[in-house]
């Protein structure tokens, strides 16, 4: 069976379908070849970001989607999270690990994601935010 | 899906929990869990995440808003029993440092300085 190249999932902005983008991350990680720690790690990434571009991009509006674009190389996999929301300064998001925010309720999502693949990128403007995430494929570190 | 039962062992209420802790159901399950508990006095809590093997940033806050809300009673909150994954997650988020977690649950409960009569 051929592996997938690419997927990609639009999602209505309700907390519940964060579920199905960690589902989708599962499967089309596990296509590509990723172990079960790694698609944890994967699907966490996806689920954290999801839950920031429908609560805090799209502000949850219903007119509003969140698409999510899987694709893989035969290096990596490539996933890019799109919101419609106004955007916001990527530059200002604390540091979660800091003395005075270790015991902040939120502000974990974006630094876990980054703790999980091996690159994170945001691309944030008043049209949206797109969050790129990219992982080696195993063999290709 | 999440379920939670609490119990008393020795002045300390252990919350087990089953499942994932995640936004929605599972987190809000848990806020109301601890905050029922703080609002009948019962201020020492060791949560059991022995049969946890998903949290999520939402989680991890319920967590952290629940023992800062039990210190600020003058109360504790403890960990019992972390999976390999939940562990790797209070890793590397720093949270390993905030919380006094253990492995065995007698000891975890002998470690409370506080004793509340049955």
């Amino acid at each position: 069976m051929l592996t997938p190249t690419h997927r990609a999932v639009v999602l209505e902005s309700r907390v519940d379908n964060v579920d199905r983008a960690e589902t989708a991350a599962e499967e089309f990680a596990a296509a590509a070849g990723f172990d079960e720690p790694e698609r944890h790690r994967i699907a966490m990434a996806v689920r954290e970001i999801t839950v920031n571009a429908i609560t805090h991009g799209n502000r949850c509006e219903a007119g509003k989607k969140v698409t999510i674009d899987f694709s893989v190389s035969p290096q990596e996999l490539v996933i890019q999270i799109r919101d419609q929301g106004e955007g916001f300064d990527a530059s200002g998001l604390p540091d979660p690990l800091a003395p005075d925010n270790l015991l902040r309720q939120s502000g974990r999502g974006i630094f876990l994601a980054r703790a999980f693949m091996d690159d994170v990128q945001l691309l944030s403007n008043a049209n949206g935010t797109e969050v790129r995430m990219s992982k080696h494929r195993p063999g290709n570190v | 899906m999440v379920k939670i039962n609490c119990r008393r062992v020795d002045g300390v209420t252990v919350v087990d929990v089953v499942g994932r802790i995640t936004l929605g159901d599972g987190s809000t399950l848990l806020r109301d869990t601890i905050r029922g508990l703080i609002a009948a006095g019962d201020k020492q809590i060791l949560v059991n995440l022995g049969e946890v093997g998903y949290i999520d940033s939402s989680g991890l806050g319920e967590l952290v808003s629940a023992f800062t809300a039990v210190r600020a009673e003058g109360g504790d909150l403890k960990l019992l029993h972390l999976t390999r994954k939940v562990h790797d997650l209070l890793q590397i988020t720093k949270l390993y440092t905030v919380f006094d977690i253990h492995d065995d649950e007698a000891q975890a409960i002998s470690s409370y300085e506080v004793r509340h009569a049955h």
